[in-house]
C-alpha cells in the first residue's frame, strides 16, 4: 500500500510517543515514583498506531489493561496520561482510574479496562449506538490473545455478526497471557481462525509492520462503515517487557520465556523496521526522524514535570462522580 | 386514572419513554414477543432498530448496553430472569457500576436493567431468587423494587431518565395485580419511600411483593388492636433513610419483611441502618421476616416453607408486640 509521507510521519511520531512514554514509565515505576502497577506495550507499537491511523476522530476504541499504546495512538495527551499514572487530580480520570482505566470521551476513547475481555461487549455496544443514532462511526476493539478465550469474545463476535455492527475486532497476539504461553491454553494456533465460527472475515496481520496494520484495518473499517459488519484482525506481535513492570522482583528473570526469544523479537522492532524501510528507501530523511525523536522527548519531559507538579486529589473528592 | 396491571404498567412506561426520547431503545431476550407481556407490541410501535431480540448471551448484550450507553444512547436492557445476572456480573458490577466513577465522571451510564425475580410457583432456585442483595454492596448502581402498578410505571419512567445504571426488579408474582394509575406523565422519584398505611404501634417495612402481603397482614393485626404502619421503601439504593427513621421514631418498633434471604440481605441492611441511627427510638428488637437461607425449592409445599408469607409477618409482629 502506498501511504503518503504526512501519514507516515504521523504514524512514526505516534510510535515514538508510545515507545518513549512506556520506556519512561517503566523507569519511573521501578524507581517507585508511580503507585499501582503498569503493563507496557513496548514492541507492540505498530498495531496500536496502524489501527488508529485508519480511524476518524469520531470513531471510537475500547482498550485493555495494556492500553497506553492505544490511548496515545488515538490522540491521548501524554501530560494527562502521565498525571493519571501519578494519581493526580489533573489526570484523565482525576486520579480515580490509573494506568488500566484511562478514558477520553472527547477522543472516542471509551477506556482501557482492567478485566480481560471486558472491552469486547462494550465495543459491540458502542457500534450499536452508532446504528441507533444513524451515524457511520466505527468502533475498533483492542484485546489480547488471552481475551479470545473469554466468553465475552464469543458473545461479542456473535452479537456483532448477527447485527452486522460496525466494529473491528483487533486481537494483539503477543504470545503470552500473563505468564502463560498462549499455545498452552488456546485451542487454535491463529486467533483469526475463530472468525469462521461467526461467519465473519478473519485475517492475520504482521503486527510489527505499521503500514500493513494500517492497510488491513482500513479495509475492515471500510467494510464496517458500509454496514457489512465486523472483521477480526489478528496482529501477530510481541511484548518486550514482562506482563507487568517489575515482575522480575517476584518471579525472577527468564521465568517463562527465554532471552533468545525476546532478542529475536527485538530484531523485528516496529520502529527500527519503519526507519529501515523509509529512511533507506529515501522517503523520509534521518533529520526528520531525529526531529520527531527530539520533539517527543521534549513533550514527554513536559508531561512528567506537569504530572510531578500537579496536586494530588483532595480526600474529599473520594465521593465525587458517584451517588452515595 | 385507569385500572392497569403491573405488566401493562411496564409496557406503558417503556412506550412513553421511547416515544419521548429517540435515543432510548430496548434490548433483551425475547423482547419482540414479550412472552410475559411486558414488551409485547413495542416492535410494532418502534421498529426493529429500537426493539432488539438479543441472543441468550447475557455477558454479551449487557456489556453491549454498557458500550451503547457510554456512546450516547439510553438502553433499556431486559435480563429475562434476575438470576441470569450472574452470567453478566462483570458487565453490571465491574463495568456499568464503576465506569462513571473510574473515568473521573466522563462516562454517562444511562442504562435501565429490568429483570423478573422472586418465587413464581415452582420455578425452582435458578428462576426464583431475589438477587438484589447481591448488588447492594456495589457502589454505582441504583436498585428499584416496585410493589404495584402505579409505582412500577412511575419508577420505571424515572429510572429510564436517570443517567446512572438502575436495576428495576419486577416481581413475577405481581404481574396481574391491578391498580389505578394516574394519567399523564406519571413519575415517581427514586429514593422516596411510600407510607402505604399509616399506623402508630409498629412499623412494617415491606419490599416488593411483600408489600401486598404486609397490607393484608396489617388489616388482620388491626382487628387485634395493633395499628401497623406499612412502609414501602420502593428503592433500596437510594434508600429513604429519613422516612424509615421517622416512622420508627413514631412507632418505636419495627419489622422488616423481604423475600430475599436473611444473611446479608436487604432486610439486614435496613436493620443495620436502624440499629446504628435509630437505636434510641426502639422499644424492642428489630425483627426480620425473610426467605430461609436455602435455595428456593421447586415443590410447592417446600417453596411455601422457604418464602415469607402473611402468616409469618403476623406472627412476628404479634411476638414483637408482646402478644
Amino acid at each position: 500500500m502506498d501511504v503518503g509521507k504526512d501519514l507516515l510521519l504521523k504514524m512514526y511520531r505516534s510510535m515514538q510517543r508510545i515507545r518513549q512514554f512506556e520506556t519512561k514509565i517503566r523507569d519511573l515505576f521501578l524507581a517507585n515514583e508511580l503507585p499501582g502497577f503498569v503493563h507496557l506495550s513496548i514492541g507492540e507499537e505498530a498495531s496500536a498506531v496502524g489501527v488508529c491511523a485508519a480511524l476518524r476522530d469520531t470513531d471510537r476504541i475500547t482498550s485493555t489493561h495494556r492500553g497506553h499504546s492505544h490511548l496515545i495512538a488515538k490522540g491521548g495527551t501524554l501530560r494527562q496520561m502521565m498525571a493519571e499514572l501519578y494519581g493526580k487530580r489533573t489526570g484523565y480520570c482525576k486520579g480515580k482510574g490509573g494506568s488500566m482505566h484511562i478514558v477520553d470521551f472527547s477522543l472516542g476513547i471509551l477506556g482501557a479496562n482492567g478485566i480481560v475481555g471486558g472491552g469486547l461487549p462494550i465495543a459491540a455496544g458502542s457500534a450499536l449506538a452508532a446504528v441507533i443514532t444513524g451515524r457511520d462511526d466505527v468502533t475498533a476493539c483492542f484485546f489480547g490473545d488471552g481475551a479470545s478465550n473469554e466468553g465475552t469474545f464469543h458473545e461479542s463476535l456473535n452479537l456483532a455478526a448477527v447485527w452486522k455492527l460496525p466494529v473491528v475486532f483487533v486481537c494483539e497476539n503477543n504470545l503470552y497471557g500473563e505468564f502463560t504461553p498462549m499455545q498452552d491454553v488456546t485451542s487454535v494456533k491463529d486467533i483469526s481462525a475463530r472468525a469462521q465460527g461467526y461467519g465473519i472475515p478473519g485475517q492475520i496481520v504482521d503486527g510489527n509492520d505499521v503500514v500493513e496494520v494500517y492497510a488491513r484495518t482500513s479495509e475492515a473499517v471500510a467494510r464496517a462503515r458500509a454496514g457489512e459488519g465486523p472483521t477480526l484482525l489478528e496482529c501477530k506481535t510481541y511484548r518486550w517487557e514482562g506482563h507487568v513492570a517489575g515482575e522480575q522482583a517476584f518471579i525472577g528473570s527468564n521465568a517463562y520465556r527465554t532471552e533468545a526469544e525476546i532478542n529475536e523479537w527485538k530484531t523485528r522492532c516496529p520502529i527500527l523496521r519503519f526507519e529501515k524501510t523509509f529512511v533507506e528507501g529515501k522517503k523520509i530523511s534521518r533529520a526528520e526522524i531525529d526531529q520527531i525523536i527530539k520533539e517527543t522527548q521534549a513533550e514527554l519531559e513536559e508531561a512528567i514535570s506537569f504530572a510531578r507538579s500537579s496536586p494530588l486529589p483532595n480526600p474529599s473528592e473520594v465521593t465525587d462522580d458517584v451517588f452515595i | 386514572m385507569a385500572l392497569t396491571n403491573f405488566t401493562q404498567a411496564i409496557n406503558q412506561a417503556i412506550a412513553e419513554e421511547m416515544e419521548r426520547d429517540p435515543l432510548t431503545f430496548l434490548m433483551g431476550e425475547d423482547v419482540v414477543l414479550g412472552p410475559f407481556g411486558a414488551t409485547r407490541g413495542l416492535l410494532q410501535k418502534f421498529g426493529p432498530k429500537r426493539v432488539r431480540n438479543t441472543p441468550i448471551s447475557e455477558a454479551g448484550f449487557v456489556g453491549a448496553a454498557v458500550g451503547a450507553a457510554m456512546a450516547g444512547t439510553r438502553p433499556i436492557c431486559e435480563v429475562e430472569f434476575a438470576s441470569f445476572f450472574y452470567c453478566a456480573f462483570d458487565q453490571v458490577c465491574n463495568q456499568a457500576a464503576k465506569l462513571r466513577y473510574m473515568s473521573g465522571g466522563q462516562a454517562r451510564m444511562p442504562i435501565t436493567f429490568r429483570a423478573l425475580f422472586g418465587a413464581l410457583g415452582g420455578a425452582a432456585a435458578q428462576h426464583s431468587e431475589t438477587v438484589y442483595a447481591q448488588f447492594l454492596s456495589v457502589p454505582g448502581l441504583k436498585l428499584v423494587v416496585p410493589s404495584g402498578p402505579a409505582d412500577m410505571k412511575g419508577l420505571l419512567k424515572t429510572a429510564i431518565r436517570d443517567d446512572n445504571p438502575v436495576i428495576v426488579f419486577e416481581h413475577g408474582g405481581l404481574g396481574r395485580l391491578k391498580e389505578e394509575i394516574p394519567d399523564g406523565d406519571y413519575l415517581v422519584p427514586l429514593g422516596k419511600a411510600n407510607i402505604k398505611r399509616p399506623g402508630k404501634n409498629v412499623t412494617l417495612i415491606a419490599i416488593g411483593a411483600m408489600v401486598p402481603k404486609a397490607m393484608k397482614a396489617a388489616e388482620k393485626l388491626a382487628a387485634d388492636g395493633i395499628d401497623t404502619e406499612v412502609l414501602d421503601p420502593r428503592t433500596l439504593i437510594p434508600l429513604d433513610e429519613e422516612a424509615i427513621l421517622t416512622s420508627v421514631g413514631k412507632t418505636n418498633r419495627v419489622v422488616i419483611a423481604d423475600e430475599g434471604h436473611l444473611r446479608g440481605g436487604a432486610a439486614a441492611d435496613i436493620a443495620a441502618l436502624i440499629a446504628e441511627k435509630g437505636f434510641d427510638l426502639l422499644d424492642g428488637p428489630i425483627r426480620r421476616v425473610t426467605a430461609l437461607d436455602v435455595p428456593i425449592p421447586f415443590s410447592p409445599p417446600l417453596e411455601k416453607a422457604a418464602i415469607p408469607d402473611e402468616a409469618r409477618i403476623i406472627a412476628t409482629v404479634r411476638e414483637l408486640m408482646g402478644g
